[in-house]
Formats: structure tokens, sequence, C-alpha cells
């Protein structure tokens, strides 16, 4: 029951991007198609769950060698060479889940959701549902679970530009000002699920 | 001379990070829920844009270009890891409301495209000056942002009450409230700017 209320806190109640800010690049820049969302998703969930795995054992040893200060230096460049490890063993092993991810495995190094969710689990300080303790479990549910989060959330917003393409926006609300907003109702929208875990 | 106030003067006005390069979007929302906030966030970007601009500048004929990326990102994540602990020590408050946004300067955009776009084609100089108006322009936006929110929100502007609390609609200084109310920022921008 706690790993399925794990899954609903995270992906819904404190949803990576609408309610803690993360990602929010990716989220107004490949937010147009939803094909594209889709992939950006997809690669995201998988490299997210990876990196969070690695990151938090990572922290046991830095902690043991009383090195914790080097944590955000050790963190972005084990995760810019697991991005990279990442994209060369798909590349080799499955070319057509290579051709579908690929495009966005490099864009990922820079999103902040990757190093955001790392430092969190790591430290222990992500949001769990009561009476769940931080463990290797826990932390890699919570990362898969914010994961899918972030994909619901581009995929929404997706699906809403796509359609306000299409509309008549005023000259001064035309872009990035139109998004901002879409995304803030969204936002509201998700507010409804605050208290549910 | 001229040069160097060109410099100062276009990461406050012209390409302002925010509003005019439209970088660094997660510290922007996230940390704006009061004016001291926003100023603080903004000062320690700043403090970082300038150090690694003037380091990465230095060492400009040294890396080797195949690995800049990851060199510049060291070089930054060094100075983030210097801002954390001094933040740390001296001002504790500060960096628990800040919390988890302070190592993840070393992602925001602008520092590394600063690094990549300037500090990596000019002098020190002219690449500490860029790295000052740069981080000014932030803190300015991120405070203007900052001090909306909380006027809005909570009627207040620094702590300072200038209209009575319950009048104030809450949803300003929660989620929402930053995505609409920069997204009204930023229409009137470009309404202005498109009369120039």
């Amino acid at each position: 029951m706690i790993y399925f209320l794990i899954f609903i806190s995270a992906i819904f109640v404190n949803n990576i991007v609408l309610s803690q800010f993360l990602g929010i690049c990716p989220f107004l820049g490949v937010s147009k198609k939803i094909d594209t969302a889709l992939g950006m998703g997809a690669a995201v969930t998988f490299v997210l769950t990876l990196a969070t795995v690695v990151t938090y054992l990572l922290q046991k040893l830095l902690v043991m060698w009383n090195v914790a200060f080097l944590q955000t230096i050790l963190f972005i460049l084990v995760i810019a060479a697991l991005v990279q490890m990442i994209e060369i063993i798909i590349k080799k092993i499955s070319p057509s889940l290579y051709q579908a991810l690929g495009v966005f495995l490099p864009l990922i190094t820079t999103n902040c959701c990757l190093l955001g969710v790392a430092i969190l689990v790591a430290n222990g300080t992500n949001k769990l549902p009561m009476g769940a303790d931080h463990n290797l479990l826990t932390g890699t549910l919570f990362a898969f679970a914010t994961a899918l989060g972030f994909s619901l959330a581009l995929v929404l917003f997706a699906g809403i530009r796509e359609q306000l393409s299409m509309n008549k926006i005023p000259k001064a609300m035309e872009g990035t000002p139109i998004a901002l907003l879409t995304a803030g109702l969204l936002a509201m929208a998700f507010m409804g699920f605050s208290g549910v875990v | 001379m001229n040069n160097s106030l060109k410099t100062l003067t276009n990461g406050i006005l012209k390409e302002n990070p925010t509003f005019g390069l439209v970088l660094g979007m997660c510290p922007t929302l996230a940390t704006t829920t009061s004016a001291v906030n926003g100023m603080s966030m903004g000062l320690a970007t700043m403090f970082v844009l300038i150090c690694s601009n003037v380091v990465i500048s230095l060492l400009k004929n040294v890396i080797p270009d195949k690995v800049r990326i990851p060199a510049f990102i060291v070089v930054i994540a060094t100075f983030v890891t210097m801002v954390q602990l001094l933040m740390q020590a001296y001002v504790p408050a500060v960096y628990a409301t800040l919390g988890l946004f302070i190592p993840l300067i070393v992602v925001n955009c602008i520092v590394l495209g600063r690094a990549e776009a300037f500090a990596a084609k000019n002098s020190v100089g002219l690449s500490a000056l860029d790295g000052i108006g740069m981080g000014l322009g932030f803190t300015l936006s991120l405070t203007i942002i900052g001090a909306i929110r909380e006027l809005l929100g909570t009627g207040c502007i620094f702590s300072m009450n200038i209209f009575p609390e319950q009048y104030g609609a809450l949803i300003f200084v929660l989620a929402p409230g930053a995505f609409i109310c920069l997204g009204y920022l930023m229409a009137g921008i470009q309404k202005l700017m498109k009369k120039d």
C-alpha cells in the first residue's frame, strides 16, 4: 500500500514540474507536439531512475569517506557520464530505441530534475507519504514515479499546446507568455490533488 | 570604456536572462515566493556567474576544445559548492528556504551559457563585467517577480505591510501564481518591446 501511495504522491500531489518547479526548461521547450513529449518523457524516466540508484549508492561512499561536500561536483559529473554511457549502450543494443530516444539524451544532462531528484533522494529529503522510510527501494520508486509525473505533465501540456496553436492569440501573448499562463492553469488543476496523500 | 559599459548593461536590459533570453526558468519560478527569497537566489547566482566567468576566461587557452564543457561544469560546480558552504555557515535561514535550488545553480543554463558564449572568447575584465551585468539582470528580475508575488499574495513587499493580509490572494505565493505572474510580466514586456 505504501508503495502505491509513493506513486500517487510523486505523480499527482507533488508533481515535479507543476508544484516543485524542476525541469521547466524541457517542459517549455519540447512540448509543442505530443510525440516529442512522449519521447522526452520516456528518456527522462529511463535515465532518472538509473541515475538516482547510482547517485544514492555514491552518496553512501561519500559519507563513508567523509567527503560529502563533493556531492554537487561528483553528482553532475556522474550524471553526465551516465547519460553518455546510456547513449552508447542503447545505440549498440537497440537501434530502434536509440532512434526514439537518441535526440533527447544529450538534452537530459542539463535537465535540472535529474540532479534535483538525485540530490533529494541521496540526502533523504524527498517527500514521501507518511510512514515510508528513506531507503534505496523507496528512493528508486520515488524517482520512477517522479519521472512518470514529469512525463504526464509534459504530455498533457503538449496536448493543450497542440490545440492552442490553432487558436488566435493576442500578439503580446504569443510564445512563452501564453505557455506560462497555460502551465499556471494546469498547476492550479493539479493543486486539487493536494491533501490526497 | 564605451565597450565595457555596453557589456555591463547588456545583461541588465537588452539580454536580460529572464525576460530576454528566457534562461534559468526553474529558479525564477521556484524561489520567487517573496522579494527577499528572489533577491538571495539572484545574488547567489551572481556570485557563481562572476567567479566562473573570470576563472574560465583565465583558463580559456589551457582547456582543450574537446573537453571544454565538462571542464566548465567542474569550475562552475566548484563555485556552487563554495556558495553552498558559505551560505550554510553565515545565512542558514536563507539556505533552508532556498534549499535544493542552491546546488541546482550548476545546471542553470545562464551560467554555462555565459561561460560558453562570452567568457571562453573574451578577456578577463570584460568577462567579469559580463558576469556582473548578467547577475544584476537576473537578480533584478527575480526581485521584481518576488515583490509582485509577495504583494499580491500577502500584501507585503520585503515584509513591509502595504495592505491587510486577508485581502491577499494566496494563490500567487503558491505554484500556479508563479507561472501566471511571469506569463503576464513577459507579455507586458513583449508588448513594450514591439512598440520601440
